[in-house]
């Protein structure tokens, strides 16, 4: 196995362009397995992108993914998804026509590569996690927002990733579902995964994370400790407007 | 509704699908040779219905093109029994081997397309395949021809005997189409494709293999429309491009029975199939107008129900008819009711 403080995943040069507008332009960015990275960014910056790009469902316009040392640049999402990378959708996109349990079923057996028997039971310890276990039966279409936000969670979690990118997820939250969440985040992270978080919740992401970086003009703006980043000046112009 | 209660509603519709299997497996006691024709024919839409919805309503393949399948199965059974002197028996299931051979090229073109140009591309390669069939020697060209009688007798020697011997065939064809497309739906794979049936991006990002999903499925009906082919090579004792290749018959009446019926679902094919059967036996007068109603019928339904009417009665109903969804382990216990707190552990 690599050594803990190398790089999970390594990013070099991507970009990404939508016609003429250069969401993301010659980013680069490394994460270890030891580190829980927030991510801000004012509106529209392309953290969502970034993530479209890391995860697969977007091929970049160039640039390189390195993923535990190995090029996944043109690797198809599950593939990528096999290999441990497991993410969240800011907007939930849930398979609204089967159940939660089905939902979460799908990622163990898939992304997770469990036999079903097995996944089985995995998908009904990840509900207990997220605290879904009450709605298991219940079709996803019919959930609302929040415990759609918590299914995006449990099917990630199902896949048993080994980074885990989490897009939005703590908004909304009660201070006391919110310290739940975390209780997960640093779980799931104490077991070994690397974690990027994209949040609008800075006092979650300060919390929880061991570095932010910020994300504008299609590259990373600051990257550091929390504290740190938050008292850049240049943070503080671009993303808190002051 | 007259039903007080979904669980009401659901003996029902499980009555109905128990008394619609004990008439088909009573059907030779039953019914004349005319009414087993009938029969039959509603059969083989079947097998084609769940085929066209495997691949349309879970693997996004919006195929315009499977009679393709259906007339290479027909062709195939021909070439076998009449012209190479095989078995007619041991013809049909090598009719389903040359459709599954022909499904590999087929699948090599239609799969560099996506959406619209997909279903352009099926039917443009289905045309292809009638017009190589049309050029065949010893398959009478553009009219076609009869099958032997030798072939014809094989089944049965008198005419009643072999309408029986034909449903027979039929009803097999449909127990293994459905039941082994059930399987396949409650396995790992169809997991995923019932992921994909509902969020294809997401179901891609959580692990399905889509491509593979997608070849899997083409893969799985091609063999199925050439049984169905050959079946009804057998019904109808003659092949020919224009009929052995209906795009009408093999494949737009299909489409309209699974839209009509609830497409993305294992119930929805059956029940638009044998709706289509009670509406021809009543309308059977109407000719094109037919045709007509049964696309209206379509349109309407899916703007009142994308699902079909199957996704209508799902309203009522507590669960599928045909189970294909997976419940958690605790709820499959015997107390339903109860509040769950039984947690399953992992073994050690
Ligand atoms: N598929 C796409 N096609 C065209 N433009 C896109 C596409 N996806 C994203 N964009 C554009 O890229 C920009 C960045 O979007 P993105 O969703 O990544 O932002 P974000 O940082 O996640 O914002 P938010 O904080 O609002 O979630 C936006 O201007 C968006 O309109
Ligand atoms: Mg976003």
């Amino acid at each position: 196995m690599a050594d803990d403080f190398a790089p999970l995943l390594e990013i070099a040069g991507l970009s990404r362009h939508f016609g003429g507008l250069k969401v993301i332009h010659a980013l680069d960015l490394a994460v270890a397995r030891t580190e829980i990275l927030g991510i801000l960014g004012p509106n529209g910056a392309g953290k969502s992108t970034l993530f479209n790009l890391i995860a697969g469902v977007l091929a970049p316009s160039g640039g390189a993914i390195r993923y535990e040392g190995r090029d996944v640049t043109h690797l198809r999402a599950w593939d990528r998804c096999r290999a441990g990378i497991g993410r969240t959708y800011q907007i939930p996109k849930p398979f609204a026509h089967m159940s939660v349990f089905e939902n979460v079923l799908v990622a163990a057996v898939h992304g997770g590569g469990a036999g079903i028997r097995q996944a089985r039971l995995e998908a009904a310890g990840v509900l207990e996690r997220t605290g879904l276990s009450a709605q298991h039966a219940r079709p996803a279409g019919s959930l609302t927002l929040l415990d759609l936000k918590r299914l995006e969670l449990a099917r990630a979690l199902a896949v048993k990733p080994r980074l885990l990118l989490l897009d939005e997820i703590a908004g909304g939250l009660t201070e006391a579902e919110c310290g739940t969440l975390l209780d997960i985040i640093v779980q799931v992270h104490a077991g070994g995964t690397g974690i990027v978080w994209i949040e609008h919740v800075i006092q979650a992401l300060r919390r929880a994370c061991t570095r932010l970086a910020v994300l504008h003009g299609g590259a990373i703006l600051a990257d550091g400790l929390p504290d740190a980043v938050l008292a850049d000046p240049r943070v503080k112009h671009v993303y808190l407007g002051t | 509704m007259a039903f007080r209660s979904p669980s009401l509603a659901m003996l029902a519709c499980r009555l109905a699908l128990l008394g619609g299997i004990a008439v088909l497996l009573l059907a030779p006691w039953l019914f004349d040779s005319e009414g087993l024709a009938v029969l039959t024919q509603f059969l083989t839409l079947l097998v084609l219905a769940l085929m066209w919805n495997l691949l349309a309503g879970y693997a996004d393949i919006i195929t315009v093109g499977q009679h393709a399948f259906v007339g290479i199965g027909a062709y195939a059974f021909y070439g076998f029994a009449a012209l190479a002197g095989v078995n007619p028996y041991a013809a049909i299931p090598l009719a389903a081997l040359v459709a599954l051979v022909a499904a590999v090229p087929a699948m090599a073109i239609v799969f560099r397309l996506r959406a619209a140009y997909l279903a352009v591309g099926t039917w443009v390669v289905a045309q292809v395949f009638m017009l190589l069939a049309g050029k065949l020697p010893g398959f009478g060209f553009g009219s076609g021809v009869s099958l032997p009688i030798a072939v014809a007798q094989a089944f049965g020697t008198d005419p009643a005997g072999r309408y029986t011997t034909i449903y027979l065939l039929a009803l097999g064809l449909a127990a293994v189409t459905l039941i082994s497309t059930w399987l396949l739906l409650r396995s790992r794979i169809g997991i995923g494709l019932t992921a994909m049936r509902d969020n294809e991006e997401a179901a891609g990002a959580l692990g399905v293999n889509i491509v593979r999903a997608r070849i899997l499925c083409f893969l799985w009906t091609a063999p199925f429309l050439g049984l169905a082919g050959a079946i009804i090579t057998l019904q109808n004792l003659r092949i020919s491009p224009p009929a052995s290749f209906s795009i009408i018959d093999w494949t737009v009446f299909v489409i309209f029975n699974v839209v009509i019926g609830g497409i993305g679902t294992l119930e929805g094919p059956i029940l638009g199939t044998a709706l289509f059967f009670v509406l021809r036996a009543y309308f059977s007068d109407l000719g094109t107008w037919h045709l007509i109603i049964l696309g209206v019928l379509s349109i309407v339904v899916i703007l009142i129900e994308p699902r079909g009417l199957w996704g209508l009665l799902r309203r009522v109903l507590p669960g599928d008819l045909i189970p294909v969804s997976h419940r958690r382990a605790a709820a499959a216990g015997a107390v339903r009711a109860a509040p769950e707190r039984f947690e399953p552990q992992p073994p050690a």
